[in-house]
């Protein structure tokens, strides 16, 4: 099976290095690139020397005459706030070095954050840096001002005094920020006649129309997979893709995770339309289209007794099967299991859920609900209503507050042509993007970490946005727009006033700076709702054989193309797939081979007469009859990053057919495009190579040794190893294989803390990708339906580092802790090391990769790394710079670091938890309690390298009804 | 002793070359003390060179310059330009080094090892061949600075504690390749030169102009061949070649080392050295051949370098290359005897893998074609001697290209295999070698004897039918 | 007894007439004398009555200490100057410094070669009165001389010229100082 995957990848042309400097990041492209590269800057520099007076502050090096409370140069600090997206707030800790920050961390005490974050999260860092951030206001593409902007927007709005704002419409991304929301509940209170819509393409317009279908009322549903045995997902990416990801990867894995004496261990069962990350957590995977999703929920109703069975079953035996064994563990579980229906599903599915979840007694157990911390009220309702009053030519102004609806909007919309109809238009955006182009008015919004905010978190807890920095550019905020026509605050005012009045009280001033502290106010949560079922009425769609499907789901690292300027998450290899730089349309191996396609053929796509051709990639776990296309790439107006970079899948989505399109035609045009993935899939023995080892739950039990066997490293030596023996510090790492959940939050982690270059597509195709940590997938069984097993590869940091043995100038070599340290300034870059690599961790500047000529990125890069030079050897360090932080820290207080003090930037961000770090010499530490573990094991511990670095076998707990 | 008188058969006659390879002469009949140093001398002091050096002087220098080129560019990028990656951090740079340093195995084995067991044969080609050990090390130098990612400091690999106090690192393979490339280079050269002072000599007292007397006279030190001269030169000639033996053996054992001391499947294996040394020395045979051919036509050098030398050279090549292909066998026997999984299926990919191709052709250039050397008729006839030589050494640099890179591809963790695909940069440093390998040849035929004239003497009066 | 000559150069064509006047020169008592050949002949440094070369005992001592002082630099940088804990191998890993170590024995083994023999025979010296001798030109081609020193204390221009005519030379020249 190696083999042939081989062969395949030895066809993919992708290898040859066709079409050049396609995708060239300020940072990645060599010299060659350099002057085109410092005109752009030059000119970006002029545009920010307006501004750059508000900036010296920050950015002037020089001593401090008074030196400021608590900053100690040398010595980060770290702020409270927070990031929203899609409207829910989750809590950040920014680490920040002399005023500009530096890294995000999780806020451990936020409810939605619990100290982890995702990919965007870390990568949001990137993005207040990004040098092709919209910089200054824009009057029809001309440069402008604030004040100029101002005076016309207060002109305007006097304008429609009269007839109370009729005619005034502002279409906001989804809200939750209580300032904003009373700030549009003044003006609407001012001018009645206004309009305030409210679209984003990734919403929840189906979970709160399934929560109305099932009890009336749009109530929000809360997740307590700690609580749960037996879990049913119905197409949701409840660990990715949810707003509640976070808490839900740390429940999940505390309800699997390797510990001594566990009695049991919860079950995860998934039906889903396309492989996701959830999906490769299933103990059992069902791939199924999108539309029979809905019929097995249908059908599992009835097999559980929920309502007699209808129309004759349509599913295939296997399927049958399922569902009986399924049924009967739920059966099992009442009050203990849980079943969640994906935002892409029909309200149907959702009020199938919930009744099944309240048939089953988990509601008020496994799920509760609140009050939605959001406008319920549906999008893509509001989004028509204002389309039509556009193409009506009813709309006076237009203020669009962030999102960009021109490349978001359904097609059928044909948003543009409205939007050119309003009589005049003003957009505030982060970036000059598709839709800035066709507005009158482009005003450059504030980076989060650089604007005052607030938010409520998935559960309604009131998060504080601080910025850690003035704003770098001209900025403004949502909260100063909407603030211009009533009173002009600055956004500290607006937020801090709203709140004052909220809170009046005594000691609000000290509520207020505990809150900035924590990052949220305490206690702000939503209370739980008691909701009551209603009869329901379903007849799922019975689907036409044969006929071909999509889904439509965000791109998991470019969210709904937002963050297509942002290098990091471009060149982060996609969950399961593992492409980078583009997105695709993802289709079953079967499929492929029954219409002769490869990857990266190229296809016509037609759905409801609008076409688009993309390329094909071969996912394993997709269904046959359903292709996979996820939406946010192919932007047109965007940065230098984000240029070419994948296909615009918006075009063939309509509004009703927003995630699931039926009747697909598809054609394979004979063309080809170079598609770039880090990872060439192999359905891989592990009986054969020991590298993943994994067992069932029983297994475990009935032997704790399994994971053991095969691997006893050699105990003849010619050399005594103690002869370094140390009795300091002795770092180690336990990565629990069962809890990882693969949501690449540690490859960005580590790209933020250690300053990893980012190389762009060409380089990446040539297997030059710089990440010092990465998150192998291993597929195992069918291609059709694959186990997938997630696997982090950082350096092993053997004790018999065979990289160190080659070494000529003594470049890397064993410091008395144990670290496997690189020295660059020795390196000479022959490269025997990484030869030598048996866990090829290490990793090349072929290029000169890292930018030494962005002054606008220097202020990104920690200042505890050396940014490497071209030519020499990298990898990972085990963050020495964290560790020799805390040594010198815990030396001035005279005392050993504490377990659990240090952290790797892995460990810091990893939701599940499943990293631990620490000293191995300890033994009550956290890592030598996970290494003392039966589950533990070296990974190719065979060749005696004494890795420092070990795995904990991964555990699944498949249902016996199923594996016989 | 005395210098006796007979006479023997002619050269290159039909009858002589199918008969008894042995007892074909080693000299033409007719050749005098005189028409030897006129000859040979003849070639560099006053004949015009044939139409043919300038036109293949010219070939060399372009392909010259396109090294200068590639070189050029490679300082300006960085080694990026090259088709290397992760894992296949060793590309085309690593696969000509070694192609080089065995090419330039057979110049000193020659003249060192044939020397001391008493291969007469050796005396009319040791001079050229020599040579051909110098500039083929020198090529093969130029690779491993070259593929260091910062090559400015290709100094740190020398000997002597930095700023720091920090040494190279004594147990790297890499560090050993220094020392014994040097050395190697080193020791060729001296061997070489003890051997070109009395010719230098010679030149001088005949050179018709002065430049070309002061040139020569200051490169021959003065030399007057007297009695204590020649005494300690033969002594010396005779201690150089003792050590340069084991030298030779060593050398490309320890470049062996480079891949044996590696864990690398596919590289990690005892019997490196000794495959390593007859794959050095068939290679050496193999280019010897190539220039020798033509050469020895061009010059109408048939007098000096006959039909035996020929076949002699043949039959080392069979014999070397029956040797190279007993350790393909052993290699594959291992591999699967081992029952190592990653050495099984290192082999498995390295004949049916995507580079499987590069393989069957390696068996093809290497094992199968050179069986033809069993038939005299081809070890006799230049042409086809000449066809066989080449398609070795081309099978030796497909050779290392196995070694090297299907090994790196297709190690442990499945998840980092990838492939490598040379670029056009890589072509342009491999051709650009050759150019100065054969540019710096065309001079050494234009300037020095590329024939030992003492020797030859020597082999006058020894011969039968030596002139008294 | 004249002084401001550098000998007397017999010239041979054949170097079994070269051999045979040194062996008798030798037997008649001469001992500052030398011949010059185009190539290395056997005996004739006997005949002259030279001793052994001395270059093997030159080369054997240089090997020796490229050796010790190869093995010996390894060591020290690696166990005593800048110890470092490389791939947990022991400080002193002996077999690992055993390449370089042979590899500094061949060399300084050789450049002693080279330059012992050199050194031994004076080299480099550009001229010397034998160049003056008339026809020494052939000497490095196809013609053998014998030549008796004026230095050696039997030398007499007369007498030596007679002795060197009874071996019936092509040609008997007074070489100039």
């Amino acid at each position: 099976m190696i083999w042939r995957s081989l062969d395949e990848l030895a066809a993919v042309p992708a290898f040859q290095s066709a079409r050049h400097n396609e995708f060239p990041p300020g940072a990645t492209e060599p010299p060659v690139n350099r002057r085109d590269f410092l005109k752009l800057m030059a000119a970006s520099m002029a545009l920010a020397s307006l501004p750059a007076c508000t900036r010296q502050p920050i950015e002037k090096i020089v001593p401090y005459v008074k030196q400021p409370e608590e900053l100690v140069p040398g010595n980060p600090l770290f702020y409270a706030t927070a990031m929203t997206l899609g409207g829910f707030a989750s809590g950040l800790m920014i680490e920040s070095h002399e005023g500009h920050p530096t890294k995000i961390e999780g806020n451990p005490g936020h409810p939605s954050s619990l100290g982890a974050t995702n990919v965007l999260q870390q990568a949001a860092l990137l993005d207040l840096y990004d040098p092709d951030r919209s910089q200054t206001v824009l009057n029809h593409g001309q440069p402008s001002t604030w004040e100029s902007f101002a005076t016309a927007f207060q002109a305007q709005m006097q304008s429609v005094q009269a007839n109370h704002g009729r005619g005034v419409h502002i279409l906001t991304e989804t809200i939750s920020s209580p300032t904003l929301r009373s700030q549009l509940q003044t003006l609407l209170g001012k001018y009645p006649e206004a309009r305030w819509h409210q679209y984003e393409p990734v919403n929840r317009d189906n979970a709160f129309a399934g929560a109305r279908l099932a009890f009336g009322e749009a109530v929000e549903m809360h997740c307590h997979f700690d609580r749960a045995k037996v879990i049913l997902s119905l197409d949701s990416d409840f660990l990715y893709g949810h707003p509640d990801n976070l808490r839900h990867a740390l429940a999940f894995a505390d309800g699997r995770r390797a510990q001594s004496g566990r009695a049991d261990m919860n079950r995860l069962y998934v039906v889903e339309s396309s492989a996701s990350v959830t999906g490769s957590n299933a103990d059992h995977r069902l791939p199924l289209n999108a539309t029979g999703i809905a019929r097995f929920a249908y059908e599992l109703a009835t097999r559980l007794g929920l309502m007699a069975a209808g129309s004759p079953s349509e599913l295939t035996p296997e399927t049958r099967k399922w569902i009986y064994a399924l049924a009967d563990d739920l059966l099992q579980n009442e009050g203990t299991s849980l079943v969640i229906a994906g935002e892409n599903q029909p309200p149907d599915v959702h009020v199938l859920a919930h009744n099944i979840n309240d048939f089953l007694g988990n509601i008020g157990h496994t799920v509760t609900f609140t009050e939605p911390v959001i406008n319920p009220a549906s999008q893509i309702e509001s989004l028509r209503d204002l389309i039509a009053a556009l193409h009506a030519g009813s709309v006076e102004t237009l203020l669009i507050l962030g999102g960009n609806p021109t490349f978001t909007a359904p097609a059928d919309f044909d948003f543009p042509a409205g939007l050119l109809k309003a009589k005049s238009c003003i957009h505030l955006s982060t970036e000059v993007n598709e839709t800035s182009a066709l507005c009158e008015w482009h005003i450059p919004q504030n980076h989060f970490l650089e604007s005052w905010s607030d938010g409520r978190a998935f559960d309604g807890t009131v998060s504080i946005v601080q910025p850690l920095i003035l704003p770098l550019y001209a900025g403004k905020s949502a909260h100063e727009v909407l603030d211009v026509v009533t009173l002009g605050r600055s956004d500290y005012d607006i937020v801090h006033d709203f709140w004052s009045q909220k809170m009046a009280g005594l000691d609000f001033e000290k509520n207020w700076r505990q809150a900035l502290h924590d990052g949220y106010f305490a206690n702000t949560r939503l209370p739980e709702k008691r909701v009551s079922l209603r009869t329901f009425q379903i007849t799922p769609v019975a689907q036409k054989t044969g006929s071909l499907e999509i889904t439509f789901s965000p791109d998991p690292n470019i969210h709904d193309g937002r963050f297509a300027n942002n290098a990091w998450l471009q060149e982060l290899p996609q969950p399961v797939t593992k492409l980078t730089w583009d997105n695709a349309a993802l289709l079953s191996p079967g499929f492929a081979a029954k219409e002769g396609l490869a990857n990266g053929d190229i296809v016509d796509l037609e759905l409801n007469g609008r076409r688009l051709s993309l390329p094909v990639w071969i996912t394993p776990g997709q269904p046959d009859d359903s292709i996979a296309l996820h939406f946010g790439g192919g932007r047109s107006h965007v940065g230098r990053v984000g240029k070419n970079a994948g296909f615009n899948t918006y075009t063939l989505r309509t509004s009703d057919s927003l995630y699931i399109g039926r009747d697909v035609r598809m054609q394979k045009t004979g063309g080809h495009y170079p598609l770039v993935t880090t990872q060439t899939q192999h359905a891989i023995d592990s009986e054969e190579r020991q590298i993943f080892r994994e067992g069932t739950f029983a297994d475990f039990k009935a032997d704790p040794e399994f994971a053991k066997k095969s691997s006893e490293t050699p105990i003849e030596t010619l050399f005594k190893p103690e002869e370094f023996k140390t009795d300091g510090y002795r770092w180690g790492m336990a990565i629990d294989l069962t809890a990882c959940i693969g949501c690449n939050a540690c490859i960005l982690a580590c790209q933020s803390e250690n300053n990893i270059p980012v190389v762009g597509k060409d380089q990446v195709s040539k297997g030059r990708i710089m990440h010092w940590i990465r998150v192998d997938t291993y597929f195992r069984g069918t291609p059709e339906n694959p186990d997938m097993n997630h696997q982090p590869v950082p350096c092993m940091q053997c004790e018999n580092a065979p990289c160190e043995l080659v070494c000529p100038v003594g470049a890397t070599v064993h410091d008395k802790e144990g670290l496997n340290l690189q020295v660059y300034n020795r390196c000479v870059g022959t490269r025997y090391c990484s030869n030598n690599c048996p866990y090829k961790v290490r990793r090349f500047n072929f290029f000169q990769y890292a930018d030494y000529h962005d002054t606008t990125l220097k202020p990104l890069w920690n200042p505890n790394v050396t940014v490497r030079s071209r030519g020499v050897m990298e990898k990972c360090t085990y963050c020495i710079q964290r560790i020799s932080m805390a040594r010198i820290g815990s030396e001035e207080q005279g005392h050993k670091i504490q377990d659990g003090q240090l952290k790797t930037a892995c460990q810091q961000v990893c939701p599940a938890r499943a990293i631990v770090f620490g000293d191995i010499g300890d033994p009550k530490s956290a890592v030598s309690k996970l290494k003392a573990n039966n589950l533990n094991f070296s990974m190719l511990g065979e060749l005696n390298t004494r890795p420092r670095t070990t795995y904990l076998a991964k555990l699944r707990n498949p249902n016996p009804q199923l594996t016989t | 002793m005395a210098y006796t008188a007979q006479t023997g058969p002619t050269p290159d006659s039909p009858k002589t070359n199918l008969a008894d390879a042995s007892a074909m002469p080693l000299i033409g009949p007719t050749e005098t003390f005189e028409s030897v140093t006129q000859n040979i001398g003849g070639i560099v002091l006053t004949q015009k060179p044939p139409r043919s050096w300038f036109f293949g002087a010219g070939v060399a220098f372009i392909l010259l310059m396109v090294l200068l080129c590639a070189i050029s560019w490679l300082l300006y990028r960085g080694v990026g330009i090259w088709g290397i990656n992760i894992p296949v951090a060793w590309g085309f740079a690593i696969v000509n080094f070694v192609w080089w340093i065995g090419i330039g195995h057979a110049g000193t084995f020659i003249s060192a090892i044939l020397l001391l067991v008493h291969q007469q044969w050796r005396t009319s080609i040791n001079r050229l061949t020599e040579a051909m050990t110098l500039f083929a090390v020198a090529c093969a130098g130029l690779f491993p600075l070259l593929h260091l990612g910062r090559p400015l400091v290709f100094y740190w690999l020398f000997p002597y504690p930095d700023t720091m106090g920090l040494w190279p690192q004594f147990r790297s393979p890499l560090v050993w390749d220094v020392f014994a490339v040097s050395t190697y280079f080193t020791v060729s050269f001296l061997f070489w030169y003890a051997g070109l002072i009395p010719d230098l000599a010679s030149l001088r007292d005949r050179a018709p102009t002065r430049r070309k007397k002061v040139i020569y006279g200051i490169l021959a030190l003065g030399w007057r061949g007297s009695a204590a001269h020649w005494q300690n030169h033969q002594s010396a000639y005779l201690l150089l070649a003792g050590l340069a033996a084991p030298l030779v053996l060593s050398v490309h054992s320890v470049v062996s080392f480079d891949f044996a001391v590696a864990i690398v499947p596919g590289w990690h294996s005892t019997i490196f050295p000794p495959y390593f040394v007859a794959g050095a020395i068939y290679s050496g045979f193999a280019m010897v051949l190539n220039i020798v051919i033509p050469i020895r036509k061009i010059y109408g050098l048939e007098n000096y370098i006959t039909a035996r030398h020929l076949n002699n050279m043949a039959v080392i090549m069979l014999a070397t290359g029956m040797m190279v292909t007993y350790g393909y066998v052993m290699e594959a026997f291992m591999a699967w005897y081992s029952g190592d999984v990653f050495e099984q299926s290192m082999m498995a990919n390295r004949a049916f893998g995507p580079y499987g191709w590069i393989f069957w052709a390696l068996i093809l250039l290497n094992v199968i074609l050179p069986q033809a050397l069993w038939f005299k008729r081809i070890r006799t006839t230049p042409a086809t001697l000449f066809f066989v030589a080449l398609a070795i050494n081309i099978g030796m640099w497909v050779e290392r290209f196995v070694i090297v890179i299907t090994s790196l591809q297709h190690d442990f963790t499945p998840s980092a295999w990838r492939l490598y695909r040379p670029t056009f940069w890589d072509w342009a440093t491999l051709a650009g070698s050759i150019g100065l390998f054969l540019t710096l040849l065309f001079l050494f035929l234009r300037v020095l004897p590329m024939i030992s004239i003492f020797e030859m003497r020597k082999l006058i009066t020894e011969k039968p039918g030596g002139r008294a | 007894m004249k002084t401001d000559i550098h000998g007397l150069m017999a010239e041979f064509v054949n170097v079994n007439e070269l051999l045979a006047a040194a062996k008798a020169a030798r037997d008649h008592g001469y001992r500052r004398m030398d011949a010059y050949t185009p190539f290395p002949v056997e005996d004739l440094a006997e005949h002259l009555g030279r001793k052994k070369s001395r270059v093997p005992l030159i080369v054997l001592i240089a090997a020796i200490c490229g050796g010790t002082g190869g093995y010996f630099m390894q060591w020290y940088a690696a166990v005593i100057d800048y110890p470092l804990n490389v791939a947990g191998r022991p400080l002193h890993t002996w077999p690992a410094f055993i390449p370089i170590t042979f590899e500094l024995t061949i060399l300084s083994g050789a450049l002693a070669g080279l330059l012992g023999m050199l050194l031994l025979n004076r080299l480099p010296q550009l001229y010397h009165p034998v160049f003056n001798a008339p026809g020494f030109a052939r000497a490095s081609t196809d013609k053998f001389f014998l030549c008796i020193e004026s230095s050696d204390p039997k030398f007499d221009l007369v007498a030596t010229r007679k002795f060197l005519e009874t071996f019936r030379p092509v040609l008997i020249s007074e070489v100039p100082a």
